[in-house]
């Protein structure tokens, strides 16, 4: 058995892999839930069923699957330039600090432009954490890969170092929190009853956006054409530069955005763990959407289902979360590994070919 | 002769869709043989050399090799049965040296000591000058071919397969190939050569098989068959002679380059030594030179991909720009045609629509940074209609098309943007005959128009056609630009060495 470069990419199988990966990481997380001891069956119910059976389900699925997508789209679109931002994470948290800052900085002030101040800091907060990279790419020559995931580290200290120093709720009871949001700075619920807000608008809207933005506009032209090929993109007179400076500061934004909704709806305060790793959950999601803005729609929603069904084997099974981490850590491998047959395909008997070819000769 | 011979085709079919790519082909190529595969772009050679290399499988007939009958599953085979090819884009890491490349092709575990002292033996036998320890991204086109043939050399074929060798080549380095070849045909290795350089087939080959539209129209000696015979074989129609239009007398500058040095942007590079030339409007300046002196850079130089010391160094219409980009250099009126033609003047991934953007981005195409994609499919289809590109549609891949019909987008493309100086390097690389023509035709109806050309080629045949003026480059350092009447091909030639004849 050997593997043959297909001479080109294979559509079926672009669309088959993410699937493939799916049913081997239920199949991986299966083995590891009977390792544990586990009945794998209601295990794998928990996981994949059981969060859809009421509607509160669907609700909180639409609230994880929101800020995964946001941090998602920005991400594919970074990747087109060949911008690998894995730190959409720490912009994630910047948007959150900055755009807190503000809401509590206003206080209890009243007026409809309280809280769209509070996204465009966040807006901010997470653009000018990717700026960082950006300009550390642009002047130093340092990879953002690296520069993007140690400044999320940073940032997550600083989110720490803040709610208990300098904006730590003084009637808090020494809890590392800071005061609750005042209402003006909080986003609108969308369904009376549950906790999704009108952050998932947001998200749905970005996905025709970036669409657009790639497929339809020159800014996304000169993006792919500086990841496709630097030297067209040169003899282009396409800035390599400046596609890092958008990608990093486009998708920096996004994070951020994703960031402040989450501590402006659902938390409604800055505490010191504010994400369960949406930004880096947000990988396997662009890459499991096939960097395709519907694709990652698709993506995002599953892997808030997986979020969901872990929370859930914690509780009716007594699993740890991190087994949450493991599985989506096994989805991204296989999809890895899937992604090989897209590229090239498995050819049998290969060496007997050869041996055919060499008697002759 | 008893020998049998080296390789036999018999009645090769091949179908990709609806297109016979190959049909009922008969070859045969004795020991010792130099062959010629000649044919126009889309003919059928690069199938029928891929099938007898195991890339691709015939649908129909059979292969016969030294007398026994013998299927070729993968290029593996091949190489094991003793077929060597040079491919006309060559396959090498840019990042590995000369050894490690090679180590690479043969997939040895020889040490690289060793294989290195091979290759340099090897290397002197052939007179193929090689250094194994330079990395591969610092060789030009000329270097690199000279790469894989010696990587070719190192498992000692009995069959090689040239495809178009001599475009990058100079005379002198061509008459050195062809020396190498003899002797390699001397020692009773055949060579299956494609070329569509009629005079050097007839120089070098012992037998000629002409395809046109996927079949073999004739056989025949080119030793004594006139070359203007075979072009018609080759076409299926008398050959037109030359266009070259009355033109008016040559115009204001259009491009001026002063006192232009630059440093190497790696160390083997060439560094540009105050190079000067006026290019007039209506007239083609052509630079010749051995390659790696300097083209790279000089390109780079004119088009903006890389800024002069000076603002004064280049001028285009009068406007100095020698530290603008590259898009304000096109907007002053600049086209460029550049060497490489994937990854550089096209994206292989994009198609030729979405390539037809990549220099030109107008207020018609791209209003408020919004693509329009009607005006642009339509400017794609003018260039692919009045180029004759064969591509399927606006929407193919520019990675699908074949270098021929690539080139001639990119330089439609080009022409399209109605350019005030057209700079052109290696117009006709790898291009078919009919192509070729019809590039210089259009060359020519551009200058005729008013627009200054300037090419830069490798090709002293071409230059020597088309320009009215030459000048060379050697070791950064540009020659006087002389009249093509005034001069000689020796004299070129002597200067491409290094030598001033004067």
């Amino acid at each position: 058995m050997r593997l043959e470069r297909r001479a080109s990419a294979s559509r079926v199988m672009a669309v088959l892999a993410p699937v493939l990966a799916l049913v081997c990481a239920a199949a991986g997380a299966a083995v590891l839930f009977a390792l544990l001891g586990r009945d794998p069956v209601s295990c794998l119910h928990t996981l994949f069923v059981a969060p859809l059976e009421d509607a509160n389900g669907w609700s909180e699925l639409a609230l994880k699957a929101t800020p995964l997508l946001l941090c998602a789209l920005g991400i594919a679109v970074g990747v087109q330039a060949n911008v690998w931002n894995i730190g959409a994470e720490g912009q994630f948290t910047m948007g959150a600090i900055a755009g807190g800052a503000v809401a509590l900085w206003l206080g209890p002030t009243e007026g409809w432009f309280v809280l769209p101040l509070v996204l465009m800091a966040g807006v901010l907060g997470g653009a000018a954490w990717g700026g960082v990279a950006a300009f550390l790419r642009t002047r130093f020559n340092a990879h953002e890969i690296l520069v993007t995931l140690m400044l999320s580290y940073i940032a997550v200290q600083v989110l720490g170092w803040l709610v208990r120093g300098p904006m730590q709720d003084p009637e808090g009871f020494n809890f590392p929190q800071t005061r609750q949001f005042e209402a003006a700075a909080m986003l609108p619920v969308l369904l009376e009853g549950s906790r999704v807000t009108v952050a998932a608008v947001f998200a749905l809207v970005a996905v025709p956006l970036a669409a657009l933005l790639l497929g339809r506009t020159m800014a996304g032209y000169r993006i792919r054409v500086v990841g496709l090929a630097p030297g067209a993109a040169r003899y282009a007179g396409f800035s390599e530069n400046g596609a890092v400076w958008v990608c990093l500061l486009l998708s920096g934004g996004l994070a951020g955005l994703a960031g402040v909704c989450e501590v402006a709806g659902p938390i409604g305060q800055l505490t010191p763990s504010i994400s369960p790793g949406y930004g880096f959950a947000a990988i396997i999601v662009a890459f499991l959407g096939r960097l395709s803005p519907v694709g990652m729609l698709f993506a995002a929603v599953l892997m808030a289902l997986l979020y969901l069904g872990a929370e859930g084997l914690q509780i009716t099974q007594q699993l740890p979360l991190a087994a949450a981490g493991v599985i989506q850590g096994m989805l991204l491998l296989f999809l890895l590994g899937a992604d090989v047959l897209t590229l090239y395909r498995v050819r049998f008997g290969g060496v007997r070919a050869h041996a055919k070819a060499s008697s002759h000769g | 002769m008893a020998l049998p011979p080296r390789l036999v085709l018999r009645g090769i079919g091949k179908s990709y869709g609806g297109t016979r790519a190959n049909d009922g082909i008969d070859l045969t190529v004795m020991q010792g043989e130099i062959h010629a595969l000649l044919g126009e772009n889309g003919a059928g050679k690069s199938t029928l050399v891929k099938i007898i290399y195991g890339v691709v499988q015939p649908d129909a007939g059979s292969l016969e090799w030294e007398g026994k009958a013998v299927t070729i599953p993968d290029p593996n085979a091949a190489r094991r049965l003793g077929i060597g090819m040079v491919f006309q884009h060559f396959s090498l890491f840019e990042t590995l040296t000369v050894a490690e490349n090679i180590a690479l092709g043969l997939g040895t575990d020889e040490p690289l000591a060793a294989l290195s002292a091979r290759i340099s033996a090897t290397a002197a036998r052939y007179g193929l000058a090689v250094d194994p320890r330079v990395h591969v991204h610092h060789l030009s086109v000329g270097e690199r071919q000279r790469v894989e043939i010696l990587r070719c050399l190192l498992q000692e074929p009995r069959l090689l397969i040239m495809d178009e060798p001599t475009s990058v080549l100079t005379p002198q380095e061509a008459e050195g190939l062809f020396a190498m070849l003899r002797r390699l045909a001397a020692e009773g290795c055949s060579v299956l050569y494609i070329s569509h350089k009629l005079a050097e087939i007839r120089a070098l080959c012992d037998q000629a098989t002409v395809l046109r539209a996927g079949r073999v129209v004739a056989a025949c000696d080119p030793r004594v068959t006139p070359a203007a015979a075979m072009a018609e074989l080759m076409i299926g129609q008398a050959m037109a002679a030359p266009v070259r239009p009355a033109r008016p007398a040559a115009g204001d500058a259009v491009l001026a380059v002063m006192g232009l040095s630059l440093a190497a942007d790696s160390p083997f590079g060439t560094a540009l030594r105050a190079i000067g030339f006026t290019l007039r409007a209506g007239e083609i300046l052509g630079i010749g030179g051995v390659a790696g002196n300097g083209q790279k850079e000089l390109l780079a130089a004119i088009s903006g991909e890389r800024r002069a010391g000076e603002n004064g160094a280049v001028a285009i219409a009068g406007v100095a720009c020698g530290q603008a980009g590259a898009s304000a250099r096109r907007r002053l009126g600049l086209a460029v045609v550049p060497e490489e033609r994937l990854g550089r003047g096209a994206v292989a991934e994009l198609s030729l629509t979405e390539n037809a953007l990549l220099t030109g981005a107008t207020r018609e195409v791209a209003r408020h940074g919004v693509i329009r994609f009607a005006p642009l499919r339509r400017f794609a289809r003018g260039v692919i209609e009045s180029f004759r590109v064969v591509a399927a549609g606006s929407e193919a891949l520019a990675g699908s098309l074949s270098g021929g019909n690539m080139q001639k987008f990119i330089i439609g493309r080009e022409m399209g943007h109605a350019p005030l100086v057209l700079v052109a390097a290696h117009p006709t690389w790898g291009v078919d005959v009919g192509a070729a023509q019809a590039i210089h035709d259009a060359l020519h109806a551009l200058a005729a128009d008013g627009v200054g050309v300037l090419i830069i080629s490798e090709d002293l045949d071409e230059i020597f056609s088309v320009c009215d003026r030459i000048a060379v480059l050697h070791g950064g350092h540009l020659s006087a630009p002389v009249a093509v009447g005034e001069t000689s091909v020796e004299a070129v030639g002597l200067l491409m060495g290094g030598l001033d004849a004067a």
